[in-house]
């Protein structure tokens, strides 16, 4: 681990009953990368991504993170109050399912503010303000900002759950298959908005996918994860290129090539 | 008084009520669960007031019992013959003259005094109950102070009409760390609350919950800085004794559109009448009203 390192994982291991969802993962994450975790469904990715981001406890293994004031911080061990006013205001967290982030009955803009009113401000105006220019940001009309979520489409709502969680500037965000259950033109614009934002302010990020195209896209590192097992890593075009290990060349060798 | 303990409740009761109501001060605006008791009258009814009242009442208390603001409803009526029979104690209808006023729906419109205990009847304690259904989760919201959510809901209200639009029950945060819900008053009577001499006490008889106020106790309804908290009021006197500074209530006179405006506070208009100060005299009378809707 290096002065640097924003997140660091170190031995995790998690065991569902009989079956062994992680096995001495090990991650690290620098400010500003992009990390994508890919693998079949049942690999452990979610899982991994829950561990790391404080939402499930490992049987062993610790996770650091490095706050903006370079303190160091045991995920798991800090109190709860801090660990969620971490994930207000430093941390975000994109689910597949916008609608189990966003609130369906509040407007809009209404969702783009609710972090800023948690982490304390106090003036509509300003807030109102700042909701719009994230819905612009995301491509999102200023003149919806009015409107109910349920009133949007799907991609819609992935790229309003975006704007809700990158308003506080977080420094890291998890994704989990932040394009899943979108079509393929969608998801294109989508995963261009990703790039663009996350390249512009900053933002380290933990991908979940398991869909390499998706990794190609927007990693910087990958890791290959079989159950539980972290069987390959490295830079992105390194792996993808040229896997070692006989489970990432399976993966490569079955994307659908057009 | 024959047959029952004094104020009806037994003495264990009265003392696990009170070992409530002392935590409940130590920690302005935190929610004490309690165990509630069935009461001679429905939930709904003012089973939280009436119990913490019983709690408190002494033998040389006077008790003030109103319901909207009125002293001669049936609730308050029923409530105050209940004590008057189980626990044999004065009772009045001069907010002056009261030692301990059992509310539901207003604070009197005359300031309380330090030796005065004012107890609401809440039938929802919970302020976030419409925002975050489960109550483990609203109980963690309010340990680490998370109250983000709520200002959503002012955000929303302002949206979508210009303004906050709760005009009763409206949230307040107490002594700069609780969101508590003020049981529903009009929020024309939430700045009473603030620094109010009297002891305020909280009782929530179906949810089981007892909170508090202690006197010259800080308390702020939420709001934004370019929305602050704004009072609303019928625009009008008071029919009766011309007050323009009371919460009024439109009472229906007729079924020809004649209606009126008086106090809320029956007992704030009898005084003022007593006074000397008069309304405009009439309601509006059936034909006036009828010329109005002819008109």
């Amino acid at each position: 681990m290096t002065d640097d390192t924003l997140l660091s994982a170190r031995g995790l291991s998690l065991h569902f009953g009989k079956i062994p969802a992680l096995e001495s993962v090990d991650a690290d994450l620098w400010p500003g990368e992009v990390l994508a975790v890919v693998g079949e469904s049942g690999s452990g990715k979610t899982t991994l991504l829950n561990v790391l981001s404080g939402r499930m406890h490992p049987d062993s293994g610790t996770v650091w993170y490095r706050d903006p004031h370079r303190r160091l911080h045991d995920v798991h061990t800090m109190p709860a109050p801090a660990l969620r006013a971490l994930h207000r205001s430093d941390w975000g967290y994109i689910h597949q399912n916008p609608r189990d982030n966003l609130r369906m009955s509040v407007s809009a803009g209404g969702n783009v503010g609710e972090r800023l009113m948690a982490a304390g401000n106090r003036h509509y105006g300003n807030i109102r303000a700042e909701a719009i220019d994230w819905l612009t940001q995301v491509e999102i009309d200023a003149d919806r900002v009015d409107d109910m979520p349920r009133t949007f489409s799907g991609g819609m709502l992935q790229r309003l759950q975006i704007a809700r969680t990158l308003v506080t500037h977080p420094r890291l965000v998890f994704m989990d298959e932040p394009t899943g259950g979108l079509d393929v033109s969608v998801q294109a614009r989508l995963l261009d908005l990703i790039r663009s934002l996350v390249a512009r302010l900053d933002i380290a990020v933990v991908l979940v996918t398991h869909d390499l195209a998706v990794a190609r896209l927007l990693a910087h590192r990958i890791m290959v994860m079989q159950r539980g097992v972290v069987v390959e890593s490295g830079l992105t075009d390194q792996v993808l290129d040229d896997p070692q290990h006989a489970y990432t060349q399976l993966l490569v060798s079955s994307v659908l090539q057009v | 008084m024959n047959g029952y303990n004094f104020a009806y409740l037994d003495e264990q009761t009265k003392r696990m009520i009170r070992r409530a109501l002392l935590k409940a001060v130590a920690i302005p605006g935190h929610q004490v669960p309690f165990g509630s008791r069935e009461m001679p009258l429905p939930y709904g009814w003012g089973t939280g007031g009436i119990q913490v009242t019983a709690s408190v009442l002494g033998a040389g208390d006077t008790l003030k019992v109103i319901d909207q603001g009125a002293d001669d409803t049936t609730n308050a009526v029923s409530i105050r013959r209940f004590f008057a029979r189980t626990a044999g104690v004065a009772t009045t209808t001069d907010t002056e003259q009261a030692t301990i006023i059992q509310t539901r729906h207003r604070i009197p419109e005359k300031p309380l005094r330090k030796d005065q205990i004012i107890v609401y009847q809440v039938p929802q304690p919970e302020p976030l109950s419409k925002l975050e259904p489960s109550r483990a989760e609203t109980r963690r919201m309010h340990a680490l102070a998370e109250y983000g959510a709520m200002h959503v809901r002012l955000y929303e209200d302002i949206t979508r009409f210009g303004h906050v639009a709760i005009s009763y029950d409206y949230p307040v945060m107490v002594n700069h760390r609780f969101l508590m819900a003020p049981s529903p008053i009009p929020a024309f009577d939430n700045p009473k609350m603030h620094m109010m001499p009297a002891l305020q006490l909280f009782g929530a008889g179906r949810e089981k919950r007892i909170y508090a106020i202690p006197p010259y106790t800080d308390v702020r309804s939420l709001d934004f800085e370019d929305h602050p908290f704004r009072t609303t009021r019928a625009p009008h006197c008071c029919a009766l004794c011309g007050a323009d500074d009371s919460y009024l209530d439109e009472v229906v006179t007729d079924d020809a559109g004649g209606r009126m405006f008086v106090c809320s506070d029956t007992d704030h208009c009898e005084t003022r009448q007593s006074q000397g100060h008069t309304g405009t005299g009439e309601p509006l009378s059936k034909r006036a009203a009828a010329r109005e809707v002819a008109k």
